[in-house]
């Protein structure tokens, strides 16, 4: 009897193109090896990549939820894992399990303005939420994209960053946290950016992703701002290891990352946000 | 400029938002209206630190020197921006170099003599005082953050 796919079974991808965004993050472009379909998602959700004989990891998918024949992952080598996949070539295999979790409300947030705050690769799983701006642009108010990395070398998709800039009603403020005295842009954390955006803190939905700690601190920025916890939205990362909620690996307070995040709206997980028991 | 008008120009920039009329008066007193190239240096690491400015327009690069490295940016201040505290903390010398990135429009303020209108009025005095350290902490939260190095986080 036919039923719904396993998903503990990974499908085959076959790597079509490896992009190097910086010295240890490469962009990979994947389609099915299988001949089937391609890989539906939602901006936000995340796929189990895994590397024959090496592990699995969770990535989170960095391509545009409208073209869902090529399936599109940023990985940073840092692990055992990662660097596996990293290291894949064109015509080789990953095997693929997802996509899980929840998503970006980007259609939560038609009617308004929106925010986007991103710090190092926390940009890669706020990728598609762009893309499915920038392709419904009639449907918001303002937009901005507040990006921060380490160094100039540490900025992600930089050829995408110079054409979002172009956009007339998208604002994009870069920053990086030292630079050489030739760089004429901004130095600086990413909270000190959030002062200059333009919006509306009564109709405006904030996404954030970036490391916790960059996370917290853009919270208290974004409070200052007006901004209510119902109207900031957040991806949160634990140790994800089956993906649908069975083996409690990520468990964060009451809730499983995998299952009812990443991404969570703040009031839901506010009560334990900065408990660091949990 | 006139000085009514560097007056209004002050009450409207966010340091100065909402000081007292009496306050804003002593403060365009001590105020010039100052431009500055891209490129151009405003002030060196060690000089005397008798100005400070409140930025109108543009963008300035606090820097530092490192040998072997060169002069590196630590801080970009944009619009709205305050730039110099050391006028304020003995013993009034500038801690780093700051050069304007762009072209920038900036209201200097003659730090000797609000020095002296701090001692005289302590009210004032307070007032500005609060406003610095509301600057200072700022900066100082973003410097931690800076220091803890946030960007390098394992996530994808």
């Amino acid at each position: 009897m036919a039923g719904l796919p396993d998903p503990m079974v990974p499908s085959p991808l076959r790597v079509q193109r490896v992009r190097r965004e910086t010295y240890d993050t490469f962009t990979l472009e994947l389609e099915p090896a299988n001949g089937a379909d391609g890989f539906s998602f939602a901006a936000g959700q995340f796929n189990m990549l895994y590397a024959f004989g090496v592990g699995e990891v969770p990535i989170s998918i960095s391509g545009d939820p409208t073209k869902p024949q090529t399936l599109v992952h940023t990985v940073r080598s840092v692990g055992a894992v990662t660097q596996a996949i990293c290291k894949l070539k064109r015509g080789d295999v990953l095997g693929v399990r997802g996509p899980f979790g929840s998503h970006w409300p980007v259609e939560e947030a038609a009617g308004g303005d929106v925010v986007i705050v991103a710090g190092g690769i926390g940009l890669a799983p706020l990728r598609p939420v762009i893309y499915y701006l920038l392709s419904n642009r009639e449907k918001y108010g303002r937009l901005a994209l507040v990006y921060g990395a380490r160094t100039l070398q540490d900025l992600l998709y930089n050829p995408e960053l110079e054409k979002w800039r172009g956009h007339f009603d998208l604002a994009v403020e870069v920053t990086v946290d030292t630079a050489a005295a030739s760089y004429r842009g901004n130095v600086g954390v990413v909270t000190t950016l959030i002062p200059r955006v333009q919006f509306d803190p009564l109709q405006t939905a904030v996404m954030v992703c970036g490391p916790e700690v960059m996370m917290r601190f853009t919270l208290r920025e974004l409070e200052a701002r007006g901004i209510g916890p119902e109207n900031i939205f957040m991806s949160m990362e634990r140790n994800m290891k089956c993906a649908v909620g069975f083996c409690g690996h990520c468990q964060f307070g009451p809730t499983f990352i995998c299952k009812d995040g990443p991404v969570f709206r703040y009031d839901q997980i506010q009560a334990f946000f900065a408990k660091r028991e949990v | 400029m006139s000085t009514e008008t560097l007056e209004r120009v002050l009450a409207e920039h966010p340091f100065f938002k909402h000081l007292q009329r009496p306050y804003l008066e002593l403060l365009a007193e001590c105020a010039s209206r100052v431009r500055f190239n891209a490129g151009e240096v405003i002030f060196r690491e060690s000089e005397p630190a008798n100005l400070f400015y409140v930025i109108r327009r543009g963008k300035v690069a606090v820097e530092t020197f490192a040998p072997n490295r060169g002069p590196i940016i630590i801080q970009t201040i944009g619009e709205e921006g305050l730039l110099g505290w050391s006028w304020l903390i003995p013993p009034y010398r500038r801690r780093f170099d700051a050069r304007a990135v762009e072209l920038t429009w900036v209201i200097a303020l003659d730090g000797e003599r609000l020095r002296e209108m701090c001692e005289k009025d302590h009210d004032f005095g307070y007032e500005l005082m609060k406003r610095v350290a509301d600057i200072m902490d700022q900066r100082l939260q973003a410097t931690r953050l800076q220091l803890l190095d946030v960007y390098d986080g394992v996530r994808s």
